[in-house]
């Protein structure tokens, strides 16, 4: 049974696991959700403006939203932080004064989550039915207010669902920024299993780190199906008949 | 009801084309202040496309809308349609708005009044339709007669000058049509300018001023509803009759 203690060593090292932990959680936690979150919101706006321009009348809109849509879509992550991580490290230092790469890696991140998410925002948007749009402008509304007020609004709550996915997929990808070297203090999740794993040999802070992120993101999965859910089916109310109309259904019936 | 600060519509000439597609061919429209006009006729006669020209939701190729004698299409489209109240076959209340905001949210947005003011106005107009008890109801809860009447409320409550209805009854439930047509016919005799396009031939004949009759993108016939509904000169007029009567 030496082969199956010696797994159990190379995966489930409860030392080296315990060792790693204070840093994967009070390190690698924080700034993992720090670059998620924030390409999370900055991806949605950027991707809010490319489905409206998507969905715009006015065709070069259109196609400048297009292009960078298949651009940033069609490219591998990793590569674009590496590009974007790298190529503009020398005009980040003149602008902010510091080496820290985030903010290059969460404009990088941004910019591919954008491609993705301003196509799930163009569909949901898409998918309200074209009567709302004629009742706002029938009230009065400018077309930009009926976006605004009525569609839009719709258009998102149908693709929530879709939008936590695209969340759950940041908190993964957020990993490659690695690739841009971190000092030890900014490094997230995925770096801090990594180089214990380099220094002891030993696999079980990546096998940690993985329980971290499964920690983050088996419950978004979850919340995704039960929100799906929820506008699937809308919370359940009683319907009453129509009471101006009973009297006179009554009456036909006697 | 209460009194309607009601204006006089007037079509002249319209015409539309999608593409090879003529839909309106030279239509007069006109409705005299506090007076109903009914446009009946076959499917894809252009009714419906004539309701949403003369609010200029889509613009005309050519002709004049008057209002009050004045016309509008030098205006700003989105003031004239704050003066035309609009309901519509399938609803389109607005499912993520509770059924008081779905009435005030252009009289919050549009007529700028405060959100207290706004809401006591929604629920006013609410009480008049017969539903201020389901204002923070969603509309998916509302029965499609209860649905179809908030849309009146909202429509009402911008006080338009005059209302379109595009088949406001035809997507509602046979049990549900009456309680519709009866606020229809409420706002009609309390002096709302109304251009109401329909099937309910009932309607048409009972409570409207005058009756147009389209087939093709032209008025065939209009007149009185007695002349239209008794006397039809034309053969297509009384074809028509015929197939709905």
């Amino acid at each position: 049974m030496d082969l199956l203690d010696q797994l159990a060593d190379t995966f489930f090292n409860w030392e080296e696991m315990a060792k790693v932990i204070p840093a994967l959680l009070m390190v690698g936690l924080p700034n993992t959700l720090i670059l998620a979150i924030a390409s999370g919101i900055l991806g949605s706006l950027l991707g809010l403006g490319l489905a409206m321009m998507g969905i715009s009348r006015n065709a070069g809109a259109r196609w400048v939203a297009r292009i960078y849509t298949d651009i940033f879509r069609g490219l591998p992550a990793i590569l674009v932080i590496l590009v974007i991580g790298i190529g503009l490290s020398p005009i980040a230092r003149e602008i902010t004064g510091s080496r820290n790469p985030y903010p290059l890696g969460i404009l990088a991140l941004t910019l591919v989550a954008a491609a993705y998410i301003g196509e799930i925002f163009r569909s949901g948007i898409q998918s309200v039915e074209k009567g709302q749009l004629e009742a706002s402008r029938a009230l009065g509304f400018s077309y930009g207010s009926s976006m605004r007020l009525v569609v839009v609004p719709q258009g998102i709550r149908r693709v929530l669902p879709a939008l936590v996915n695209q969340f759950i997929s940041l908190l993964k990808d957020s990993s490659l920024v690695f690739m841009l070297g971190l000092a030890a203090s900014d490094r997230e999740i995925f770096r801090i299993g990594n180089d214990a794993m380099a220094n002891t040999g030993n696999l079980s802070p990546l096998v940690a780190a993985g329980v971290l992120y499964l920690i983050l993101t088996v419950p978004l999965t979850h919340f995704v199906n039960y929100i799906d859910h929820r506008l699937r089916t809308g919370k359940p109310e009683k319907k009453e008949p129509d009471e101006l109309a009973a009297p006179i259904g009554k009456g036909a019936q006697a | 009801m209460t009194e309607f600060a009601s204006g006089t519509l007037t079509g002249k000439n319209l015409h539309l084309s999608f593409g090879h597609n003529h839909v309106l061919r030279g239509i007069d429209l006109h409705v005299e202040k506090g007076t109903t006009a009914s446009v009946i006729g076959p499917s894809g006669s252009g009714k419906s496309t004539l309701l949403r020209v003369m609010n200029r939701l889509i613009e005309p190729d050519q002709g004049d809308i008057l209002l009050d004698g004045r016309s509008v299409l030098k205006d700003n489209p989105d003031e004239l349609r704050q003066r035309i109240g609009m309901v519509f076959q399938q609803f389109n209340l607005f499912p993520h708005k509770t059924v008081v905001d779905n009435v005030s949210l252009a009289l919050r947005k549009l007529r700028k009044l405060p959100q207290e003011q706004a809401r006591a106005e929604a629920l006013e107009q609410l009480d008049l339709v017969g539903l201020k008890h389901k204002a923070d109801a969603r509309p998916a809860n509302l029965s499609g007669g209860q649905q179809q009447r908030v849309a009146i409320a909202r429509a009402l409550a911008m006080k338009p000058e005059v209302m379109f209805f595009d088949e406001a009854t035809s997507a509602l439930d046979p049990e549900l049509v009456k309680g519709v047509l009866a606020l229809m016919t409420d706002l009609a005799k309390g002096g709302m300018t109304m251009v109401v396009v329909t099937h309910e031939m009932g309607f048409s004949r009972n409570v409207s001023d005058t009756v147009t009759f389209m087939d093709a993108g032209v008025v065939v016939e209009s007149g009185p509803p007695q002349q239209i509904f008794s006397e039809p000169r034309t053969d297509r007029l009384k074809d028509f009759l015929s197939d709905v009567l």
